[in-house]
């Protein structure tokens, strides 16, 4: 996430959208009216006030945002995790307790936004501080850190010195109950700010990230580019919300009999049951496909050729219809889009050998405009120059032979075939499980096909990419 | 003395210019708006009690895991980490088949190579290097490796496109993109967001030109990989946009930002459709994906949970517990029998 920190004058600002939801949650639970009940704790002999339990916190969350008992103590944990609650009774251990163990609300003072990043001039006073009132007898990681302070800004210890001694005389002046909760709440600050080695560290945020002072040069060219974005977009067709969204609601229809994990999969999930019939049943090279698979080609042209069963089939079927070169010529500018740039030279003349040439051996009808200028892309070809052509067949396909092809005997035979799996139930004794085979890795399949001297794109594994081999 | 112009004010002029621009832009995608997704959805069933469990754990890292991909055989998956580390496993058996170190820290984009013989992977070397993947135990990957895209500062993302000779890159130096593999080649640049870009998506579509990114400029952006031109843009989230994925029908895509709310953009309505927050999500979203049927949106969370979306009706359908960190990376396998999520805790969970 991105911490924005502005120094204006000295003072650095910190925009979290977390802390700052944490925040807004935080002055709710302590509403006069609608939040948490505070009311004085009682902390062996001290008298604590404005306090409450960890079962007050946890009962809160539940009714305030209608959520279940593990998601509260999850949201009431992150609240102490990141200091804006702390712990009376066993301050050093930040988690939410969900008993009569009494908790407090920390001062917004020291709330991670308002003082981010922890200043080390501050740590030092603390750790002095701690460490004159301890005698010396500091805990291991505050003693490493104390000492590396030390040499670190031993040009201010005079500074820390009496800072530390001044506070230290202030608070003996206060009252027990105050000294307390000013003493937990300074520690609070501190374990979340310089956690404990092997504790969770909130502050870690990853590789720098910037929404200010950017690597993008926002100069005129920048905002000039964007008002031409914005205009274009301005003119825009747009399709009406209720067109649209109904589509979403179709879609997510068909498609949920094939969705695993909305309606299970015959014969069951391997990842369930550690049975891999399913992915047996549906490879590529199975003699007999499941009735779901078969349906699937129905659904759009698209589905039928990302299968390459499916595109198998239909191939076989526009063979019969003495229209195969369709298919040929889309797989092979498909080749071209995909493949090496160095090859694309190459792989262009052979097309327009092939497909486009006059008189050629698999010769497709395109329209003379696209034709032409296909033609002309020919001078200077390059990645997309069978764009144009390749839509026009894709098309061409998609409107007529391939609505077609669902209806023809070819598909329903196969429809008719196709297989229904029989369910696998999972292993009745909880901790028994099948065995779980290795698979073959890709990587292999390749390495045995260079060996043969075969090309090296063709694999088992490849489903709708890669370069298409030549049908 | 003349007064030259000051650049500042020529500045400040375009930038308003812009903006004005943009709240018009607004206002016309509203006036189509006719209906809200969750009243068409009123139809629908609901969905039932919704179980869904941890059912592999891969460990291994000895460090946050950043990123992952599945591999097209549904059930291979490379993994990459804060030390370094890219891993290639047989989730299916837990077994770890490739290990790769990487020449520096905070490898954040990982991709398998749609025949499987390859990955991509990049981060704080601001590079995305191709490895391929040799069976023989006692050959080192990193001496086979093929440094591909560069650019000026950390890579956030990677993706093959429909093959392993064209990678898909985006980076914190503001761009995104196209390389060719075989020359290490630019094909495409594509320029626009503001500020870092953290991730794409390549849309389903059938002709296959387009991608979507999303960036610390709160921007989603759709491109057109032929002419490198932005297509569409959409700014309605209110920080950084950590995740897009494409609806399975490639008519839309989902965005995850640390605003906590995850949101539906409709390509052809050209607006915001829906959004999918809750008052008691108070953490980022840092990755998302979709069942396959789309009706589901699965998303990890910087508060160390998945929240599970019923993308039509708008609802949460349960949150699911497990990790002990920040969840980085979430994506759903090929088929749609499982998906994976990464953490901060060194730990891949494979759910379903």
């Amino acid at each position: 996430m991105t911490i924005n920190t502005f120094s204006q004058d000295g003072v650095q600002r910190q925009q979290m959208p977390c802390l700052t939801k944490m925040e807004r949650m935080i002055i709710s639970m302590q509403d006069p009216d609608m939040g948490i009940k505070l009311r004085n704790q009682r902390l062996l002999i001290t008298v604590i006030p404005h306090a409450m339990t960890g079962a007050d916190i946890f009962e809160w969350l539940i009714k305030k945002f209608s959520i279940s008992d593990e998601e509260a103590l999850h949201i009431g944990q992150i609240f102490v995790k990141y200091g804006y609650i702390y712990p009376l009774k066993e301050p050093r251990n930040l988690i939410l307790k969900v008993d009569n163990s009494p908790y407090r609300f920390q001062t917004p003072y020291y709330w991670m936004s308002t003082r981010w990043p922890a200043s080390e001039l501050d740590y030092a006073i603390y750790l002095t501080k701690k460490n004159i009132r301890k005698q010396g007898d500091l805990i291991e990681y505050e003693k490493e850190c104390y000492n590396a302070l030390h040499k670190r800004i031993n040009h201010t210890w005079d500074f820390v010195v009496m800072q530390a001694r001044e506070q230290l005389r202030a608070s003996k002046q206060r009252r027990k109950a105050d000294r307390i909760v000013l003493e937990c709440q300074e520690q609070a600050y501190w374990l979340v700010n310089r956690p404990p080695p092997g504790t969770l560290d909130n502050i870690d945020h990853g590789p720098e990230r910037r929404t200010t002072n950017t690597r993008v040069q926002l100069n005129a060219d920048f905002y000039k580019k964007e008002i031409e974005h914005n205009r274009i977009s301005l003119a825009r067709n747009r399709v009406k919300s209720s067109i649209c969204l109904e589509s979403y609601v179709k879609y997510c229809e068909q498609y949920q009999p094939h969705d695993p994990i909305m309606q299970g999969c015959l014969p069951s999930n391997p990842w369930i049951t550690d049975d891999i019939m399913f992915w047996n049943m549906n490879c590529e090279t199975v003699s007999v496909q499941t009735k779901l698979r078969v349906e699937r080609w129905s659904f759009s042209f698209m589905e039928l050729l990302s299968d390459p069963v499916g595109r198998k089939e239909f191939l076989t079927y526009l063979e019969k219809e003495f229209s195969a070169e369709n298919l040929c010529f889309w797989q092979a500018c498909e080749d071209v889009r995909h493949g090496e740039t160095s090859k694309i030279p190459g792989k262009v003349d052979e097309v327009y050998k092939q497909f486009l040439a006059p008189g050629a051996s698999r010769w497709v009808n395109i329209d003379s405009k696209t034709m032409e200028k296909t033609l002309e892309g020919f001078k200077r070809p390059h990645r997309f120059v069978l764009d144009d052509a390749q839509m026009h067949i894709y098309f061409l396909m998609k409107k007529d032979s391939y609505p077609r092809y669902l209806k023809s005997d070819l598909y329903k035979n196969l429809l008719a075939r196709a297989v229904v799996p029989q369910e696998t139930k999972k292993s009745v004794l909880p901790f028994i499980h099948r065995q779980r085979h290795s698979s073959p890795s890709p990587a292999l399949a390749t390495q045995a096909a260079e060996d043969d001297g075969k090309a090296k794109n063709s694999n088992s594994f490849k489903s709708n990419s890669g370069t298409a081999s030549r049908l | 003395m003349e007064m030259a112009a000051q650049p500042s004010d020529t500045l400040a002029t375009l930038k308003t210019e812009s903006e004005t621009l943009k709240t018009k832009l607004e206002e016309e995608r509203a006036k189509l708006h006719d209906v809200e997704l969750h009243q068409v959805a009123e139809k629908t069933e609901a969905l039932g009690q919704f179980i869904m469990k941890t059912r592999r754990t891969l460990k291994g890292h000895g460090n946050k895991v950043l990123c992952l991909d599945w591999c097209k055989d549904k059930r291979r998956i490379v993994s990459s980490s804060q030390d370094g580390k890219v891993i290639v496993w047989d989730a299916f058996t837990t077994n770890k088949e490739h290990a790769v170190t990487m020449p520096c820290t905070w490898v954040m984009a990982c991709a398998y190579a749609p025949s499987g013989c390859a990955v991509a992977c990049g981060g704080l070397d601001n590079k995305c290097s191709v490895y391929p993947l040799s069976l023989d135990k006692n050959e080192n990957l990193a001496a086979k490796k093929k440094s591909v895209a560069m650019h000026t500062n950390y890579l956030s993302a990677c993706c093959f496109t429909n093959s392993d000779m064209q990678i898909l890159t985006s980076s914190g130096d503001g761009t995104c993109a196209l390389w060719d593999v075989e020359s290490g080649q630019m094909l495409q640049s594509f320029h626009g967001h503001a500020a870092d870009v953290l991730c794409l998506d390549l849309a389903p579509s059938e002709t296959g030109n387009t991608f979507v990114s999303g960036g610390c400029d709160k921007k989603s952006c759709v491109w057109d990989m032929r002419t490198g031109q932005c297509v569409q843009s959409f700014e309605t989230h209110e920080s950084d946009i950590n995740s897009v994925r494409y609806y399975p029908s490639g008519d839309a895509f989902a965005s995850g930002s640390d605003d906590a709310t995850c949101r539906l953009y409709d390509l052809r309505a050209d607006r915001e459709v829906a959004i999918y927050s809750k008052e008691s999500i108070i953490f980022g979203a840092s990755s998302v994906d979709f069942s396959l049927s789309g009706r589901l949106l699965f998303g990890g969370y910087n508060d160390y949970t998945i929240n599970v979306w019923d993308v039509l009706k708008g609802t949460r359908v349960s949150i699911l517990f497990g990790h002990e960190n920040r969840v980085s990376t979430l994506r759903i396998s090929p088929d749609g029998t499982a998906f994976c999520s990464g953490s901060w805790d060194h730990t891949l969970r494979v759910w379903a």
